[in-house]
């Protein structure tokens, strides 16, 4: 069965800036249908936990904003079509949705995108073991379904997350043995002043390194994984320090840790695929995690009727995901007709000024998952790069010295990014390795987006169908 | 990669081939063998056009049958390909078999096939439980079926590659990522004009795909080359389903499961889009490529779709080939619009190029002028 349905306008990703952007449009008088992947709203960040989960009392801040929203959504015109996944994205605009009964098509003048990010790992040896998981699958994982990742655990990799599942891990009862950092003290402290505004996100985040104070957990700064190893999953980690750069520094002291699991993640990288797929223009922004969509400063992208928010339009964290969320939805509602240009200037106002204060502490959190040049250097070459494809840096180093210069070239010849993941978590190393030959990013190129946006089952896409009404286009000529 | 400036250091190049896939590339490698100094220049990278997104399928009994000669010799230039080139472009004769589902498509099928047979393609015809034999997986819609052991399929993502080895080996220039800005006749040669410089040859071959429209006005010839936004589609790996490559009738099927498991979609059903930007699906043939392609492997519905994309294939009304000397030009020639291009554009750049070379080609060219008009104003980039 395909759904119908018609709207003022459709936003994609129900986390904080879907969520936020659906409630402002809605809330200006617009028909607004919002579409997320999970079983209710709420995204990443604000994940709504799974049916198993009790004690909603303990799992924090975030939870809580969480809750408000969906209730929020709940008391609000906002049409929620959770369980859905947009596959494909058409101009004018048509969203292709499947659920797992049945599909959707959704027909609106504007389409906002609020896709969150894809987390960028990047590869050492043992990277693709059973039991490695990146930081915000494990934060899934804890706040679905309060279910642990592993019973003894290294975290690892860089930035404000890292902290954030050690102590998650402590208060459900498992072990960490270690959190390894690639960032150093001065690096966190030179993070302070922008992070003054934030004063209660300080406050959570020295609460959690209290925690790991109080169950002797070792922190170790400017120390990265140098590699993973065991039989059939993870069973140790092997970490060693590094400079500045991320390179390991010659002959440091190299600690092995006994785990089950092992969680990394070196940050973010927005989830440009959608808008990309529509043929929004781009730029290649480090700063905001990669390639991020050219805006206005209220989420308007360079298609009409296209609006862009949140992390997916550059990672500035969640609070700041929820202001641009408004922002975008607001715009959506003066650029439909629906409130005068005096009501829009007066209702953006407060919000502005948030805005900023929130996207500084965004900034600072990103400048610590800077890509470091000296861990890309450090992957060896029999290491997986493209894991859906099993592709070594070797053979793309093998690419790149025959000639190619640009992803396409890298995808076809090494089948890198062909997988099922299309290139969401390789691209970002890849680039990273084209850039220490000194190919520009802009030359080098995004992989190009394609439908499916999700992989989708043919028998999905196919329906329920009567052999005999299936009408052939026009044969070629066959003599 | 060559910079335009180096890309002919002694001077003036014997032959600048405009566009780097497979028929350009197949001329350049001829004439590079023939002792010529040769410059190929593409827009993209070698290869990455339409010969390096179609299906990869090699398929003869579904070519046209006023191109059965070309097709059977193509299938031995492809037997060598890799051997040739020094680079595996993983080409397989695993035999192929074309479907009829309905009474009417078999009486069809038999008149086609036949026709092809008579035309020294071995053919032959199967019932249902002997195309199963060949093939497990097919469905009880099929009522009959035409095999062809030449029928195979290559990987058309390497083949760019492995051209760009191979002529690299015997000297030809490449220059990549760099589009013609402008093409100027005179001085018994042409002058290009790129990005990075000017390029300057005696001769010159137009074989940018369906791009070529464009390259061919800068001369002020228009030769009414359109645009097919052929669709293709490819599956997560999956367990062994298929031993050959499959097709139908109608030319609307195209299947076949590569070495590493994915399944391949095709069939030419039609997306939309401009040339040189990325096609966009019509969502009825994306649906109804699938639903076609399931009526004849059901065990593919449980299968997903990671990747849909499009090439750009050129056409002139007839449907035939255009391959041959440019009218009102000294030694300007064009390869395009050779319907199955991929499948058959090894042999068409091996005869153009003997053309080129003086010879006599062993099978005749496509003449150009049959589809080309005169334009007063050569038409810039």
């Amino acid at each position: 069965m395909c759904a119908d349905l018609t709207a003022d306008l459709v936003v994609l990703g129900g986390g904080p800036a879907g969520g936020h952007a659906a409630l402002a449009a809605s809330g200006a008088g617009l028909d607004v249908v919002l579409v997320d992947e999970g079983a209710a709203p709420g995204g990443q960040v604000w994940r709504a936990p799974g049916v198993a989960v009790s004690n909603h009392a303990a799992l924090g801040p975030d939870h809580r904003a969480g809750e408000a929203l969906r209730a929020a959504l709940t008391a609000s015109k906002v049409r929620v079509l959770a369980g859905h996944r947009a596959w494909l994205l058409q101009a004018g605009f048509t969203v292709h949705a499947a659920a797992a009964d049945g599909a959707a098509r959704l027909q609106a003048p504007a389409l906002l995108l609020a896709p969150g990010t894809t987390e960028r790992v990047i590869p050492f040896p043992g990277w693709t073991l059973p039991g490695v998981m990146g930081l915000a699958g494990a934060t899934a994982l804890l706040k679905g379904n309060r279910m642990l990742p592993g019973r003894k655990v290294v975290v690892a990799g860089a930035g404000p997350l890292l902290v954030a599942v050690a102590a998650s891990i402590l208060k459900g009862g498992g072990t960490v043995a270690a959190v390894v950092d690639l960032g150093s003290m001065p690096e966190w402290l030179r993070g302070v002043p922008a992070m003054l505004g934030r004063p209660d996100l300080i406050l959570r985040g020295l609460g959690w390194r209290a925690l790991l104070l109080r169950h002797g957990v070792p922190y170790l700064t400017r120390h990265a994984v140098l590699r993973a190893e065991g039989d059939n999953g993870v069973a140790s980690v092997t970490v060693a320090p590094v400079d500045g750069d991320g390179a390991f520094e010659p002959g440091g002291n190299a600690r092995r840790f006994e785990v089950d699991a092992l969680l990394v993640g070196h940050g973010l990288v927005p989830a440009s695929e959608a808008a990309r797929s529509l043929g929004a223009r781009h730029l290649h922004v480090p700063a905001l995690g990669g390639w991020v969509p050219e805006l206005d400063g209220l989420g308007r992208s360079s298609i009409a009727g296209l609006y862009i928010a949140g992390d997916g339009a550059g990672v500035r964290g969640a609070a700041a995901a929820a202001l641009a969320g408004a922002q975008a939805g607001l715009a959506v509602a003066h650029d439909l007709g629906r409130i005068d240009a005096a009501r829009h200037t007066a209702e953006q106002a407060p919000l502005a000024a948030r805005v900023a204060r929130a996207a500084r502490f965004g900034r600072a959190m990103a400048a610590l998952v800077r890509i470091r040049p000296g861990l890309i250097a450090a992957i060896p070459p029999e290491a997986t790069i493209c894991r859906c494809e099993d592709v070594t840096r070797a053979e793309i180093e093998a690419a790149f010295d025959e000639g190619a210069r640009q992803i396409g070239q890298l995808k076809a010849w090494t089948r890198c990014g062909m997988g099922p993941c299309q290139g969401r978590f390789c691209g970002p190393t890849i680039e990273a390795l084209a850039a220490q030959r000194g190919i520009a990013a802009e030359a080098f190129g995004p992989m190009v987006a394609r439908p499916p946006l999700r992989p989708m089952p043919i028998g999905t896409l196919t329906g329920d169908f009567d052999p005999a009404a299936l009408t052939l286009p026009p044969s070629l000529p066959s003599s | 990669m060559a910079r335009a400036t180096d890309a002919a250091p002694h001077g003036t190049a014997d032959v600048a081939i405009v566009g780097g896939g497979i028929m350009g590339c197949s001329v350049a490698l001829r004439l590079a063998e023939a002792g010529m100094r040769v410059v190929v220049i593409d827009r993209g990278g070698i290869g990455g056009g339409a010969s390096g997104v179609n299906a990869g399928t090699l398929s003869l009994q579904i070519k046209r049958l006023s191109l059965m000669p070309y097709a059977i010799r193509a299938a031995e230039h492809w037997a060598e390909m890799s051997a040739r080139l020094g680079a595996d472009v993983k080409f397989r004769q695993s035999g192929g078999l074309n479907l009829a589902f309905t009474e009417a498509e078999e009486a069809q099928l038999v008149t086609d096939m036949t026709a092809r047979r008579e035309a020294g393609l071995p053919i032959s015809f199967l019932d249902l439980p002997a195309a199963r034999a060949r093939e497990p997986g097919l469905s009880d819609h099929v009522r009959r079926a035409s095999f062809c052991p030449l029928d195979g399929y290559s990987n058309p993502s390497l083949t760019g590659r492995a051209f760009r080895k191979a002529l690299t080996a015997r000297g030809v220039a490449m220059i990549e990522h760099d589009p013609v800005l402008g093409i100027e006749a005179g001085d018994g040669g042409y002058t290009l004009r790129l990005q990075s410089g000017n390029v300057r040859a005696r001769r010159l071959v137009l074989a940018a795909g369906a791009w070529t429209r464009a390259s061919v006005l800068q001369l002020g010839v228009d030769l009414p080359i359109g645009a097919r936004v052929n669709q293709m589609m490819v599956t997560e790996r999956a367990p062994a389903l298929m031993n050959g490559v499959l097709g139908h009738i109608s030319g609307l099927m195209s299947l076949k499961q590569s070495d590493n498991g994915t399944i391949i979609i095709g069939g030419g059903w039609q997306g939309e889009g401009a040339v040189g930007e990325p096609g966009r699906p019509v969502m009825d043939n994306l649906t109804n490529n699938l639903r076609f392609a399931t009526l004849a492997m059901p065990a593919l519905a449980p299968l997903r779709i990671v990747r849909t994309w499009y090439g750009y294939d050129g056409f002139v009304p007839d449907f035939l080939p255009v391959v041959g000397v440019l009218p009102w030009l000294r030694e300007a020639y064009v390869i395009a619009c050779v319907r199955g291009g991929y499948t058959i554009g090894p042999c068409m750049g091996d005869l153009l190029a003997a053309s080129i070379l003086g010879e006599e080609p062993a099978l005749p060219l496509f003449d150009p002028a049959r589809v080309a008009t005169r334009v007063n104003t050569p038409v810039p980039a």
